[in-house]
């Protein structure tokens, strides 16, 4: 079990730590980016005086910017093999795509939520605005459960870099954005277009959102600038139910999204080096 | 069959059979063609248990393709492959941890430390971290690597050190079956011989059954007991240098290669249609 499960699953952890180690500090620097980037949008809340607008901001910034880190880790995993060439040697390894990408997924769930904290903490100091009272281990609880379907969703966009090494991992921006876009990141569904708005309902996100604005206390009345009242776990079980099922269909789907394009690489040779 | 050595026994390691491999391009978009290229026109040759088999060819003539195949990182469009006993593709699991491969670019995550980059493999397999060290120390110190130079990146070495870095990562499975794939292409000649005489050794103390592809016919005489011609994605001659040597009536094996296969060593690498 350690020698066909385990072992090989932590490789992926131990390589992409290391790697991410070895470029510390140019992780330091798009922290900083990102910690910038979000508070321009934050303080649009802030500017109008409603501390609600403001912490729909900051959650639909801790969002995107949750997802981008682990989008692009999962498909900049891909595209960096197929830059250094390894991606053959991990190819032909016994390790099952089940293996190999849970692996992968691991390590970039723990990047991305690690990074979301960092960018939360810089993000409350430096547009001041308190987050007391809010349940921000559910909000936590939250994204761990919705990761798995995040991860299902990661798999399908992981065949971008496979396809493109050259465009790839970029495009797979354009995949999150379509997904956040749907899932009104920083606004209602209701002012979606009405033939976009039944996509909100097919997507992860849209239950992160809600499950998490209902922890944070943004949509209970009783909260005050200052001081939050934040729904416990209990009352967000239906949104986690959902998610939980997503994960559950999407991981699958993900995976064989994934294997087709394995085979379309090895048919066609698109598993060779191109750096 | 004339050896070497001692090594070789009379079952059958690999058995080829028609092999053939065809890379299809699309050009223009309104009235699409498809251009198709054939890497491999059917070739068949078998490589007995502790035998050394070299593939002698240009650029183009197909010994990169046949290699993939036989690492399963290409699906052929044609033939049967049989590897110990298994078959390809529908044994590729169980093979793969049969098989250790050397590519003519060292891939590997530049940034990474030789140890770092040979843990990770190491975990992918299976195999204990700490007791692959301890191997890979040792086979590093046989290739005359200095133990010191462990921890550094693989940016920072050599062409030639990197090569038995990567010689080292395909040990360390302890394969029965070594596919090189012109592992001493742009050594220096020190690091070429070092790397010649590790294979010599390797075969007399393990009995590992080695397919060496190579443009270098020194070694492909030093180290294959029988070397196949091949040309333009076909096996035109077969058997020992001497042998080779004979049917062209030449006593070089340079002049044997362009009598039997009408073809140049030295041909354009823009002729190369290996995927």
């Amino acid at each position: 079990m350690i020698e066909r499960f385990f072992r090989p699953m932590w490789a992926f952890v131990f390589r992409d730590w290391h790697l991410t180690r070895r470029y510390f500090s140019w992780v330091v620097v798009f922290v900083f980016y990102a910690i910038v980037n979000s508070a321009t949008i934050a303080l649009i809340g802030k500017a109008q005086g409603d501390f609600r607008l403001t912490l729909t901001l900051l959650l639909g910034v801790l969002l995107w910017s949750f997802l981008s880190a682990m989008y692009n880790e999962i498909a900049n995993s891909i595209s960096y093999e197929r830059w250094e060439g390894t991606l053959e040697y991990t190819f032909m390894a016994p390790v099952s795509r089940l293996i190999h990408l849970t692996g992968v997924s691991l390590f970039a769930v723990i990047y991305s939520i690690l990074r979301t904290i960092v960018i939360l903490v810089g993000l409350v100091l430096f547009i001041q605005t308190s987050v007391s009272g809010a349940n921000l281990l559910g909000v936590l609880a939250v994204l761990l459960v919705a990761s798995l379907a995040f991860m299902g969703l990661g798999l399908m966009a992981a065949i971008l870099p496979v396809m493109s090494p050259e465009n790839g991992a970029q495009a797979t921006n354009i995949f999150q954005g379509v997904l956040l876009l749907v899932s009104g990141i920083y606004y209602p569904i209701s002012v979606l277009p009405s033939w976009v708005q039944p996509l909100a309902y097919l997507s992860p996100a849209t239950y992160a959102l809600e499950a998490s604005r209902k922890l944070m206390g943004i949509s209970n009345p009783d909260s005050r600038p200052g001081h939050l009242v934040g729904a416990p776990l209990s009352a967000v079980l239906p949104e986690l139910g959902v998610l939980l099922l997503m994960g559950v269909i999407l991981i699958p789907a993900g995976l064989l999204v994934f294997h087709q394009a394995e085979v379309w690489a090895k048919r066609t040779g698109k598993l060779k080096r191109t750096g | 069959m004339t050896t070497l050595n001692q090594t070789v026994q009379t079952q059958l390691a690999m058995k080829v059979r028609d092999l053939k491999k065809v890379f299809r391009k699309r050009e223009g978009w309104v009235r699409a063609k498809v251009k198709e290229e054939w890497a491999l026109k059917g070739v068949s040759f078998d490589v007995y248990q502790g035998e050394t088999y070299g593939l002698l060819g240009p650029n183009g003539s197909g010994k990169s393709t046949l290699i993939r195949i036989l690492s399963t990182l290409l699906v052929a469009d044609g033939g049967q492959v049989q590897m110990m006993g298994l078959r390809l593709p529908q044994d590729e699991n169980k093979l793969r941890r049969l098989l250790g491969r050397v590519s003519v670019d060292a891939a590997f995550y530049k940034k990474l430390s030789a140890r770092e980059n040979l843990l990770y493999a190491a975990q992918l397999y299976g195999l204990e971290p700490r007791a692959a060290e301890r191997n890979a120390m040792q086979i590093l110190e046989r290739l005359g690597i200095e133990s010191r130079r462990f921890g550094d990146p693989l940016e920072e070495m050599s062409r030639g050190m990197q090569q038995k870095i990567a010689i080292t990562r395909a040990l360390l499975i302890n394969p029965p079956l070594l596919l090189l794939d012109e592992p001493t292409t742009g050594l220096d000649p020190k690091s070429r011989r070092d790397v010649q005489t590790f294979l010599e050794d390797l075969r007399a103390r393990e009995g590992t059954t080695i397919l060496l592809t190579t443009h270098d016919m020194a070694e492909a005489e030093r180290l294959s007991h029988r070397i196949g011609f091949l040309a333009g994605g076909s096996l035109v001659a077969e058997g020992t240098a001497q042998s080779l040597k004979a049917q062209a009536g030449t006593d070089d094996l340079e002049e044997a290669f362009i009598t039997l296969t009408g073809e140049d060593m030295g041909k354009d690498e823009e002729e190369d249609v290996e995927r």
